[in-house]
Order: structure tokens, then C-alpha cells, then sequence
């Protein structure tokens, strides 16, 4: 604690990564998203089988023909977890964007507005934190059934609250400050004022929420697919540790392997997420992730 | 409790209760709203789908569903407040008492999971605050890190493959061994056993949000006056950490696990589903296979309600703990 003079400390908080070693953690972390992000494009050319396929070579261990294996309807599982990545990004970054568009929109209209609008915004806000979301999401897509599309609209409706509420303290604490008043005070109006003075300056806030909320969003689709409320017509991670449940006993790369994907590609977001937030604010206001699933 | 409790303002318990009575009012009817604007007949999510078209008239009578919809809301609302849930056909057995056996077994092992998992989380976080950028901090970090990152429901199946499956030591499944007609101590060292892996899991995955949390509470901490006076004063470097700043880092760290209540009941649902425990998460599992609408929905209801109840329990004791707060608004 005390061995870091002042300047050190500055110039750590300057940087905001404390040594190379921490940023090797986030090139790393970079890196493997962006294998992820590969294998979810090029899935066509990398995956060696058709994930549906099925074949008469069922519970084969891992091998040359069959890297990760196959389950047992003999599909093979490296394939399958090529094909998933796409499913997994494809939700995550669509829920955290469309989220993030409605938290912004009502985090800017609440803290810029204040006063009755604020108050009936925040009401709002609080009331769908109540409902844990993973219950909420579970039981809607249970009444609505568990389509990809409903996943995506049940998923983004339990999310924008945390941003919502992210936006409008930063927005609050914004329009205090000098360079607010004095676009104000040169008559620019209130669009003008929240859209290019303040939200440039809240961009880099809801750029690392939203990272953050991909990985979070990416474990509880694969948690409700997990209890059986998938999409059946896509070869999902999630899908694959539901069904690889049942041979727990006699062949564990059936689950392994999607397993190990979700976490790496959720633990690579929260690397590049938690990176941002502290070379934003070395005190980390996201202390607490989002742990849904 | 009661003593901490008196000290509470009256003013703000009572806007604190109406405020929650409120939120459960609009919950149910959220609940009401969601069972009419799902596809298909609501007679089915009242009734459950196995029902046969006598008992569907039945329920349809019971619920008003020829009449307005808002005399619909008013029998729901006033049916679900006298702790009417509805009837499961699965169970044979109102959808409140089905609920009501199956809380003990969810309490057993999210109590045991939050004990284990305040206690290292926090001794963890504060070690980690003590060395900040250290390798001891940045270790305890990337764990926190990946706690936050791999499903709870992954960590189950690796605790069971390697220490159920292969090593032998723990039973796979349930809560005790129905083989065995056992009684007292033997019963305790049966459910016992069943309930280490379960709880590990949940631990596991808990315990990387304290760690987390307390660390940056210590660190915000740490650098208060009151700290350097203590250290000035020569104070051993152990009370300053664990007497002086620890008991004021607590509070948000008490806050923020109290209002994560649900995520720690979702947590609970899923572990349950791996190890076949009896609890409302494995309850939750069977009513969606079996298409028990009442059941679930019922559990929601619950669930949302005990996370409103715990959020007031949690804001009325930092109140108590906390005098500036007593006239305020919460800030979560």
C-alpha cells in the first residue's frame, strides 16, 4: 500500500493499467475474443461437420477425426461448439446493444430531465430490478416459448435497467460541470447539450457496461438453454451442456467442451471489461459484475 | 435484531413498508398481465395443461374469464392475497403448500453457501485490499474474475465428475439416501454429506462477488483520514484492517449481497438442477417439464416478493447501522 510514491500512483492511474503484466492479461483476453469472433463468422469453413448431423459413431472420445469428440447422437462436438459461438455473440451482442440503446435513452432522459420525470423513470427503473432476472427471463420465455427472437426481446427487456440507472448518475454528475453550463449558457439546446456534450463524455461508461452486460447476457441464455428453453432449431452451447448432461458419467467431453467455451469467452469480456473500467476510474464503480447464472 | 430494529425511525419504516406493499401490488399484477398476454387460452397457465375440460370450466367460473378483465384482476388479485396460488394437478396439492415443503431444502443450502462464502470472501478481499497490485491481489483477483465468468451449473458438473463420479467421496444426487431408513445423527451425517457439493458450488460462485466487493469497499476505505489517524496512532496493521476499516467497508458490501438476493436464489436453481436437490430451483425444473403453469408462476410470485422482503430487511438494518441514511432516500 505504501511503497507507491504519489507520482506512481498518477502516472498508474494515468495509464490506468498498472504494469505490463496486466495489460499482457488483456491482449490475451483481446486475442481470444477475437478467435471467438472468427470462429462465429467463418463457421462454415472451420467446422468439419454439419453441427445437426447426425451419425452411428455416438460417445467417441475425443480424436483425430473428432477433435472434442462426439455426443450421442454421434454429432460431432467440435463443430458444434464452432456453430455455438456464433449463437452465443450473436444474442449477447445484440441483447447488450438493443439494452443498452433503451438504458441510454432513459438514463439521459432521467438524469438530464430530474424533477417528476426523473422520479417516474426511476420508479420504473427499480420495478423491473425486482423480478431476479433470471426468473423473469426463464418465465417469459417459458408463456412465449423460446424462439431465438423471443430470447433476444425477453433477454434486452431484463437488462436495460443497470444501465438506465449507470447513465443517469453519470449524466447528473455531467450537467453540473463548467463545459455543460457553458454550452447552455451559448443557448445550445437541451438536444444538442445531452447528445454532444454529455453523452460523448458518458460514452466511455456505457462502452464498458455494455461489454460487461455481453458476457453476462451470454451466461444466462446458455443457463436458460441449459434447462431446456432453447432455440431447437440451432446447435447452441447451452443446448449442448442440456443434452451432454444425461452421460455426465461415460463421456465428459460431451459437456466439457462447450463448457470451457462459454467460460473463456465470458471470462475473456469481463478481462477487457473490468480493463476498461479501471483505466477509466482506478476506484472500478463496477465493483459488482453481473453474476446471473 | 430487535434492539438494532428499535433504533429504525418509524417515519422511514413506514414509508419503507407501503413502498414494498406497492411493489408487490404491481408484481401480481405483472403476473396477471403476463398470463393473459401469453399465447393461448389463459384458462391453461391457471389450470396447468393437464387438466380435463370439467375442471377447465371449472377454473374458467373460478377466475371470471367470461367477464371484464378487470373484474378478471380484481379475483386474481384478491385471491393471491388471501395466498391463493392456485391448485397443481401434478402434485394433487395447492401450488402454496407444494411451494411451502420445498423452501426448506433451497434455505439449507443457500444459508450454508452465503455463511461459507461471506466468510472467506471477505477475509480474501481485505488481504487483497492490503496488498493492492500485488501478486497475492492480482491472484485473488483473476479468481474473483473467473468466478464471475464460468456457469454455476459447469462448476457443479466438474465438482461431480471428479469428486462424486471419480474420487467416490460425495453422493451425486438429492438430499439424503433413500435406500437407508436412517434417523438422527446418522440422518445429519447423511444430508451432510449430500449437501457438501451442492454448497461448494454455490460457495464458489458467491464467494467471488464478496471477494470483489470488499476489496474495492476496503480500498475506498483505506484511504479515509480516520485509517491514517489509527495507523498514526500505532495501532498493529490486523485491527486497523479487521477493527477499524473492515466495520466500515461492511456496509455496502451488506447492501449489495442483501439486494443480490435473487441472483443468489438463481444461482441456488441451477446447482439444484445438477445435483438433483429438492429444493424450489428443481421444483421450478419439474413444473416447466410437466407444463405446471400454477406452480410456476406461483413460484415467481414467491420468489419476487422474498427478494422485495429481503431488500427491506437489508435497507431497514443499514438504516439502523447507518443514522445518515435514516431520514434519506436509499441509494443502492
Amino acid at each position: 500500500m505504501n511503497q507507491e510514491t504519489f507520482e506512481q500512483r498518477a502516472r498508474r492511474n494515468l495509464i490506468g493499467w498498472p504494469s505490463f503484466k496486466g495489460r499482457r492479461t488483456m491482449l490475451v483476453a483481446v486475442v481470444l475474443l477475437a478467435l471467438f469472433a472468427f470462429a462465429a463468422v467463418f463457421a462454415e469453413q472451420i467446422a468439419a461437420h454439419d453441427p445437426h448431423m447426425i451419425s452411428d459413431e455416438s460417445l467417441r472420445p475425443p480424436s483425430a477425426a473428432h477433435l472434442f469428440g462426439t455426443d450421442d447422437l454421434g454429432r460431432d462436438i467440435f463443430s458444434g461448439v464452432v456453430y455455438g459461438s456464433r449463437i452465443s455473440l450473436a444474442i449477447g451482442v445484440t441483447v447488450a446493444v438493443l439494452s443498452g440503446l433503451i438504458g441510454v435513452l432513459i438514463g439521459l432522459t432521467a438524469g438530464y430531465a430530474g424533477g417528476l420525470v426523473d422520479d417516474l423513470l426511476m420508479r420504473l427503473t427499480e420495478l423491473f430490478l425486482i423480478p431476479p432476472r433470471f426468473f423473469l427471463a426463464l418465465v417469459i420465455a417459458a408463456l412465449f416459448g423460446s424462439t431465438f427472437f423471443t430470447l433476444i426481446i425477453v433477454l434486452s427487456v431484463t437488462y436495460w435497467p443497470t444501465t438506465a440507472r449507470l447513465v443517469r448518475a453519470e449524466v447528473m454528475s455531467l450537467k453540473e460541470r463548467s463545459f455543460v453550463e457553458a454550452a447552455r449558457a451559448m443557448g445550445a439546446s437541451p438536444a444538442r447539450i445531452l447528445l454532444r456534450t454529455i453523452l460523448p463524455n458518458a460514452l466511455p461508461i456505457i462502452i464498458t457496461n455494455v461489454v460487461l452486460m455481453v458476457g453476462g447476457v451470454i451466461l444466462v441464455e446458455a443457463a436458460l438453454e441449459f434447462i431446456g428453453l432453447g432455440d431447437s432449431n440451432y446447435i447452441s452451447w447451452g443446448y449442448m451442456l442440456h443434452n451432454g448432461e444425461h452421460f455426465i458419467r461415460d463421456a465428459w467431453w460431451v459437456i466439457f467442451f462447450p463448457a470451457l467455451a462459454v467460460s473463456l469467452l465470458v471470462l475473456a469480456l469481463n478481462t477487457v471489461g473490468d480493463s476498461l473500467n479501471r483505466a477509466l476510474d482506478p476506484k472500478s464503480r463496477i465493483a459488482n459484475l453481473d453474476k446471473p447464472a | 435484531m430487535i434492539s438494532i430494529l428499535s433504533r429504525v425511525s418509524g417515519w422511514f419504516l413506514i414509508r419503507r413498508l407501503i413502498q414494498s406493499l406497492i411493489l408487490i401490488l404491481i408484481l401480481i399484477l405483472v403476473n396477471f398481465l403476463l398470463i393473459h398476454l401469453a399465447p393461448g387460452d389463459p384458462v391453461h397457465l391457471l389450470a396447468g395443461q393437464s387438466g380435463d375440460e370439467k375442471y377447465f370450466e371449472f377454473i374458467r367460473a373460478k377466475f371470471g374469464l367470461n367477464q371484464s378483465l378487470a373484474s378478471q384482476l380484481w379475483i386474481y388479485l384478491t385471491s393471491v392475497l388471501r395466498g391463493d396460488l392456485g391448485y397443481s394437478l401434478g402434485y394433487k396439492q395447492s401450488v402454496f403448500g407444494v411451494i411451502i415443503a420445498r423452501i426448506p431444502a433451497t434455505l439449507l443450502l443457500t444459508i450454508s453457501a452465503v455463511l461459507i462464502s461471506s466468510g472467506a470472501g471477505v477475509v480474501l478481499g481485505v488481504e487483497a485490499a492490503r496488498r493492492e497490485n500485488s501478486w497475492t491481489d492480482r491472484s485473488i483477483n483473476a479468481f474473483a474474475l473467473a468466478g464471475y465468468s464460468v456457469p454455476s451449473f459447469s462448476v457443479g458438473h466438474l465438482l461431480l465428475i471428479v469428486f462424486a463420479l471419480r474420487l467416490g467421496l460425495f453422493p451425486t444426487q438429492n438430499l439424503s439416501s433413500a435406500t437407508q431408513e436412517v434417523a438422527g445423527l446418522a440422518y445429519g451425517v447423511d444430508v451432510l454429506s449430500h449437501l457438501v457439493l451442492p454448497v461448494t458450488t454455490l460457495a464458489i460462485v458467491y464467494v467471488a462477488q464478496i471477494m470483489r466487493l470488499t476489496r474495492t469497499s476496503m480500498l475506498n476505505v483505506l484511504s479515509e483520514n480516520f485509517v491514517i489517524a489509527a495507523r498514526a496512532k500505532g495501532v498493529s496493521e490486523g485491527r486497523v484492517l479487521y477493527g477499524h476499516a473492515l466495520r466500515n467497508a461492511l456496509l455496502p458490501i451488506v447492501t449489495v449481497v442483501g439486494h443480490d438476493f435473487g441472483m443468489l436464489l438463481s444461482g441456488a436453481v441451477l446447482v439444484e438442477t445438477v445435483f438433483a436437490w429438492p429444493g424450489l430451483g428443481r421444483l421450478m425444473l419439474d413444473a416447466l417439464a410437466m407444463r405446471d403453469y400454477p406452480v410456476l408462476m406461483g413460484l415467481f410470485l414467491m420468489i419476487s416478493v422474498s427478494v422485495i422482503v429481503v431488500n427491506l430487511i437489508v435497507d431497514l438494518t443499514y438504516s439502523a447501522l447507518d443514522p445518515r441514511i435514516r431520514y434519506g432516500r436509499i441509494s443502492k
